[in-house]
């Protein structure tokens, strides 16, 4: 029957005209309602948004919510026509990111309620979503996603596979090991969800223009001054970019661009007619990753689509046309999916085929969503790269850049999505296609600690590159900049990339190990060429004086001494964490993590006065850095050097210029970000190869060897070093962990995040950075920690890991997080107190087991044999990766 | 008795290789995707023999099929020699001033060529040295003539052609102290083996045959039809223009002669060959050789022969025709085949057959529900039953090898017949060579998009 059946359809064309299939037909008078067209656009604008779809109306949205009114929404097409009109409408809110997971949860909160703001019908089905497990790797995936639900106070179950039976009688659950439930998920109708929030901004003001293509953003010194739109020009200081999958040919526009980091792909998914007896509307949403698919309830029949291994990019060259028309269907490319969806619901066999639908969505580089404001223009703000999740985001992310735009950032940290984590190096086309196609069967695949991008690598390299690697280098990768992991020695294989993969003990364990104790009896060489480098210098005192009101610790020192300080927002939290020396009088050399290289140009470009006497040079790409760590780097450097460098001659802290072999002019640094002794060199990169040699020749009889960044790790952390990007962040202040003494609060001097800080001095801080070490866990059995781990104080939940390793000195984990103190009635926050965090008994939750553990509030001093002038200083909490 | 398809495949596959070119080498984008390659013996052992080789001091690609006849000595020498010649002819004055310092000097040598080579094909380490020697000269030669001109493609196949075999006919002369040696090179020179050769660089191919082997060009017509392009002559005296070379090099007086019953004296079937030194040197020269010659030699029959009327040698050269072709986004693929393929295929069907093989999956329609009352499990049957023809298709991984399946196994209607394909293949060793011969192929796939970017460019 198959046979004559294929004869049919290769007779037939495909037709390419309208589906006849159309979501939001009998809503489509709803946009008519929402908008009086008004003939011509508006002179100006306070802001003008780019893009009808969800992200766009929920932003327009927000902004009138909070009293913004002076909005104009601009639309190519029709509102809600492009990627939002062909969403599958799945709510979920299972997001193993942290700041994801809370947007989702406020977006289901909002889309429950909005038919009844509006009038709109949306569609709202609270359904709820069983995630399914095939592996017990998978499953402990869902039990950490669980956990982290649960203290949301979001309900969210683990259960069992005839659960899964009872809850949706169609699944084959006869190779299920578990799943999770999580209730209060909920299934809409996407474009009227956008069409609602289109309605209620058009209530409260928004004036919305459909049929308008803006053409570019003018800037003007680094401002938004207007956008140019077929319909003319509309004066604006701010501009929102919520173009989806055009978001990148939009900022690439105007004539300075805004590197916007996205690429499409093709996204399958299937509609079907309903079954005999039509599926129940509250029946739950299945995912099941392992399968690569998800299937949703549609009119009594199935929606089901998926992530397959094999993803189509598309519009690589840019092609814009106005709303996406139905590309052409690809049944041999689903039909892998279509086999997994018939093996997990073999009784739908029978069930008929009404259409595949062909809609694009678009990737980002690290699976994760673009907002903020460009790094380049004041006031270009972005919103877009869903990774096919724009439904669940759609709301909390409107409202976070809603408050970002109005005050000046949003309530949550949003750095894991803020555009400034990218730069221009990941806006090459080919790197996006070769990355898109990595990440998005990534969606689906199982995400372990430390897994690393395959694709797009070897961008940004150290000279050293070839010669680390030819000695057994494992990489990773950040900010484009690849980084050693660890040394493989020789006749030592580790397992492949695949089966490497695990939630347990690693396999490189003991190779990280021996670098550690290296570290910590001799000598180690860690190539860490990725930190941002910049140079700010003056004519007169403008550097010193600009600096000292941007960095919170004093940085008058005598020249050539080195300052830990924090660049603080007003409210005292850390915008960047760094390393200051004093070149001279007039100029200074900082050093900031590598992914930091974007966010705090911009912060310091905006912030600095405009004087031509003051000159700021970004020299990341002038230094390799050598970081010798251990008792011996000294004996090293001397030899080297022919220069006395122990403590007398070389305090801790401190930095020269001197010679190493041949090489002149070389930055020593008595730092080494990890509170062992040693030092940093930075050299200029054409003597890197020269003085990497000597150092390991004359290492050699002092036991040298190379490491990576496994145990600097390791080594941080069991030091209880802050790590900005993981452990800090834009609401964490100094106060917060333990570094008053890194801020110059008693020297009268003014300081931006002062009064906040004051604030805190006086009444006490709501959270505290704490160092916890796992008691009864078992490092060769039990589950590793990783981070995002609830912490629990006399049972109740007190906030969560942010990173965590294996102490080789303690031969423990140890995990550092954040304390709260949730009043136990009203949930409200109070003061942490000292008392409070050392008057409790601990337990860390690791996808669902309890653990106890050991709060301390300061590092183990018996860690440190060897003990040198200012040690208290760099061992009291200063680090980064 | 029947083979049963797997045994009809192992047999197939036994020596068929394939090689990708890398996107990007490091230094430029390559015209060329890859290539596949195969032989299917008739002989025993296989006369015939293949190489290929990426220039690693030059740009481009080599490539070329060798037919061997009376042994396959000479195939083999020049399978192993010929890309070398090409390869220093290619090569810039100062580049050649390096190579011969770095030999001076016992420094390691510039790799000159990259191989791609199957397992099966072996070079001889006994004559490495005399074959190195050899060309040494001759690249000492070229530095000491240093024209200072750029070297032109065409002249360097040309010169490199003739300059092996001549080589080949020198070392006969001379002989070798080492009697293993000694035989060798006799062989060599005695038995006799034709050339085709392609050198892709950009849009540049150029095609240097000697003999009867052929390059054919698969050409996609803008309806997705395939046509063939011939690249080369056959040197045989079914060739006008070759049996006219023939004639006005010698006297009048031997015409009727020359071509008999379509041979070259009426004993050699191709008109232009390496080696075969009794078609080329004096008769006193000949006897002189092989009476001072190793027994073996002296007692060959065929050796000690003399071809009659051998009046004004040579009569046989190996210089071969150089055709050059600018390639086009149309040009798709190359086909490089000695004798044993083009005897049984028509080269209209070589060129669809290799055409529909690679571009094999894009032909399935594909499949659209419409307004059709289909059900998820029929698609998914269809489905699978779709994938499962596209793996027949790709039964053979190797295109070379898909076309071999079909010189052999193809019936009156020019669909694979696996009953002959088996009774083919089964024929006893000395039956073989009555019912086809030796068969070498590569199949070059080019790369559309390239060959049309450097057409933007000009």
């Amino acid at each position: 029957a198959a046979r004559m059946f294929l004869r049919l359809l290769s007779d037939i064309q495909w037709r390419a005209a309208h589906p006849k299939w159309r979501m939001t037909s009998s809503q489509r008078s709803a946009s008519t309602t929402a908008e009086p067209h008004p003939v011509s656009l508006p002179a100006q604008a306070q802001v003008v948004i780019c893009g009808g779809g969800i992200m766009g109306t929920s932003v327009a949205y927000h902004l009138s919510k909070m009293g913004w009114k002076d909005i104009v929404l601009l639309e190519q097409g029709r509102l809600a026509a492009g990627t939002t009109r062909f969403c599958a409408g799945i709510v979920s809110t299972a997001r193993p990111v942290s700041v994801e997971l809370k947007m989702a949860h406020y977006s289901n909160k909002l889309y429950q309620q909005l038919e009844q703001e509006t009038g709109v019908q949306t569609g709202y089905m609270k359904t709820g979503s069983i995630s399914l497990a095939q592996t017990q790797d998978r499953l402990i995936s869902l039990k950490r996603i669980a956990s982290s639900l649960n203290v949301m106070g979001i309900p969210c179950e683990v259960i069992s596979p005839k659960k899964v039976l009872q809850l949706h009688p169609l699944i084959n659950i006869h190779d299920l090991v578990g799943a999770m439930y999580v209730p209060e998920d909920a299934l809409v109708s996407s474009a009227n969800v956008s069409l609602a929030l289109a309605t209620a901004a058009s209530r409260n003001g928004v004036q919305i223009h459909e049929r308008t293509c803006v053409s570019h953003v003018t800037i003007q010194k680094g401002q938004v001054t207007g956008v140019e739109t077929d319909r003319g020009r509309i004066q604006c200081e701010y501009f929102v970019n919520c173009a989806g999958q055009w978001a990148y040919e939009l900022g690439h526009s105007g004539e300075e661009p805004v590197h916007i980091p996205l690429h499409a792909c093709e996204h399958f998914y299937l509609l079907t007619h309903p079954l005999k007896e039509p599926l129940s509307s509250s029946l739950p949403t299945i995912v099941d990753p392992d399968g690569r698919i998800y299937i949703r309830n549609w009119q009594g029949g199935i929606l089901s689509g998926g992530f397959e291994k094999n993803p189509k990019p598309l519009f690589t060259e840019g092609r814009n046309q106005l709303e996406i028309q139905n590309l052409q269907e690809d049944w041999d490319h689903f039909g892998p999916l279509l086999g997994s969806l018939l093996r997990r619901m073999p009784g739908l066999e029978a069930l008929q085929i009404m259409q595949l639908v062909n809609c694009p969505e678009s990737f980002t580089p690290d699976m994760r969503c673009i907002m903020g404001e460009s790094p380049t223009a004041r006031g270009y703000f972005v919103l877009a790269g869903m990774n096919s999740a724009g439904i669940s985001y759609g709301g909390g992310a409107g409202k976070y850049l809603a408050e970002w735009i109005v005050n000046g950032y949003p309530s949550e940290n949003v750095w894991p999505l803020d555009l400034k984590r990218f730069g221009t190096l990941q806006s090459s086309r080919t790197f996006l296609r070769h990355r898109v196609m990595e990440v998005m069967p990534l969606m689906c695949d199982l995400k372990v600690p430390r897994w690393d991008f395959q694709t797009g690598r070897q961008l940004r390299t150290s000279p050293l590159y070839d010669r680390l690697d030819a000695q057994g280098a494992r990489w990773m990768e950040k900010h484009g900049f690849e980084r050693v992991k660890y040394f493989v020695p020789p006749g030592n294989d580790l397992l492949d990339l695949d089966h490497s993969k695990t939630f347990y003990k690693p396999d490189w364990f003991d190779i990280v190990g021996s670098e550690v104790k290296c570290c910590k009896e001799a000598v180690c060489v860690i190539d860490m060429s990725s930190f941002t480098k910049f140079e700010i210098s003056s004519t007169g005192d403008q550097a010193l004086e600009s600096l000292q009101y941007l960095f919170s610790n004093d940085l008058d020192v005598p020249v050539g001494h080195v300052v830990h300080t924090g660049m603080l927002n007003e409210k005292g939290g850390y915008e960047n964490d760094c390393s200051i020396a004093r070149l001279s009088k007039r100029s200074f050399f900082m050093i900031s993590p590598t992914d930091q290289q974007v966010h705090c140009w911009a912060w310091l470009k905006n912030h600095l006065p405009d004087d031509s006497n003051l000159v700021m040079e970004d020299v990341t790409w002038k230094y390799t850095a050598l970081n010798l760590i251990g008792p011996r780097a000294v004996d090293v450097l001397s030899e080297l050097s022919y220069a006395p460098m122990t403590a007398e001659h070389f305090p801790s802290l401190f930095c020269k210029e001197m010679s190493v072999g041949y090489a002149n002019g070389i930055r020593v640094m008595s730092i080494t970000h990890t509170g062992e002794p040693g030092f940093v060199l930075y050299i200029p990169i054409e003597y890197a190869l020269h003085v990497y040699n000597e150092v390991m020749n004359m290492g050699q009889k002092y036991g040298i060897r190379n490491a990576g960044y496994y145990a600097l790790r390791s080594l941080r952390i069991e030091k209880f070093f802050a790590f900005w990007g993981q452990d800090l962040d834009a609401f964490t202040t100094p106060m917060e962990c333990g570094r008053e003494f890194q801020v110059k609060l008693d020297k009268g001097m003014q300081f931006l995040g002062q009064e906040a800080l004051w604030e805190q001095k006086q009444n006490g801080v709501y959270k505290r950075f704490t160092m916890f070490i796992l008691e009864d866990h078992d490092t060769d059995m039990d589950l590793w920690p990783w981070w995002g781990e609830p912490i629990f104080r006399n049972g109740r939940y007190v906030g969560k890991t942010t990173s965590s390793a294996y102490s080789y000195t303690l031969e423990r984990h140890v995990c550092l997080g954040f304390v709260h103190h949730f009043d136990e009635k009203t949930g409200e926050e109070l003061v942490v107190t000292t008392d409070f965090i050392n008057q409790g008994e601990y337990e860390i939750d690791i996808a669902g087991q309890r653990f106890q553990a050991k709060a301390k509030l300061y590092p183990f001093s018996s860690l440190f044999t060897q003990r040198r002038r200012k040690d208290e200083v760099e061992l009291s909490g200063y680090q980064r990766e | 008795f029947y083979l049963t398809p797997s045994q009809v495949n192992s047999i197939l596959k036994a020596n068929e290789y394939s090689f990708k070119v890398p996107e990007f080498d490091g230094k430029n984008v390559s015209s060329v995707l890859g290539f596949d390659s195969n032989q299917l013996p008739a002989n025993a052992p296989i006369e015939d023999r293949r190489s290929a080789a990426t220039c690693l001091q030059t740009r481009g690609m080599l490539l070329g099929v060798f037919d061997g006849h009376a042994g396959c000595a000479c195939a083999q020498a020049v399978s192993e020699r010929l890309f070398y010649y090409i390869a220093v002819s290619l090569l810039p004055h100062e580049t050649l001033l390096e190579i011969e310092n770095a030999v001076e000097s016992g420094r390691a040598l510039l790799p000159i060529l990259q191989w791609h080579k199957h397992p099966n094909d072996y070079f001889s380490k006994e004559a490495s040295k005399l074959y190195f020697n050899s060309l040494r000269t001759y690249w000492q030669e070229l530095i000491d003539l240093n024209s200072g001109e750029t070297t032109d493609v065409r002249e360097a196949l040309i010169n490199a052609f003739k300059r092996l075999d001549n080589d080949i006919s020198l070392e006969a002369q001379v002989g070798d102290p080492n009697s293993f040696l000694n035989y060798l090179v006799l062989r060599v020179a005695f038995s006799g083996a034709t050339a085709c050769v392609a050198h892709v660089d950009g849009v540049d191919l150029h095609i240097a045959n000697t003999g009867d082997s052929r390059a054919m060009l698969g050409v996609q017509e803008e309806d997705g039809s395939w046509s063939a392009v011939n690249l080369s002559y056959d040197h045989n005296a079914q060739n006008e223009h070759e049996v006219e070379r023939v004639k006005m090099e010698h006297p009048k007086s031997e015409e009727k002669n020359l071509v008999k019953q379509d041979r070259l004296l009426g004993l050699l079937m191709p008109f232009r060959a390496f080696g075969d030194v009794k078609f080329k040197w004096s008769i006193e020269l000949q006897k002189r050789v092989v009476e001072s010659g190793p027994d073996q030699l002296n007692d060959n029959e065929y050796t000690r022969f003399i071809p009659p009327n051998y009046h004004t040698p040579p009569y046989l050269t190996a210089e071969p025709e150089v055709i050059h072709h600018k390639l086009r986004p149309q040009d798709k693929f190359l086909v490089l085949a000695t004798d044993g393929l083009w005897e049984t295929m028509h080269r209209q069907d070589v060129a669809r057959i290799v055409g529909e093989y690679l571009t094999g999956v894009h032909h399935q329609q594909p499949i659209a529900v419409g307004g059709y009352k289909v059900t998820l499990g029929q698609m998914h049957g269809l489905l699978t039953e779709r994938r499962a023809r596209i793996s027949s298709v790709f039964e053979d991984q190797n295109a070379a090898t898909h076309l071999i399946r079909h010189a052999v196994g193809n019936n009156e209607f020019g669909t694979v017949d696996h009953e002959r394909l088996s009774k083919m293949l089964s024929l006893p060793e000395e039956l073989a060579r009555m019912y086809r011969d030796d068969i070498t192929i590569i199949v070059v796939q080019f790369n559309s998009h390239v060959i049309g970017a450097y057409q933007n460019e000009e």
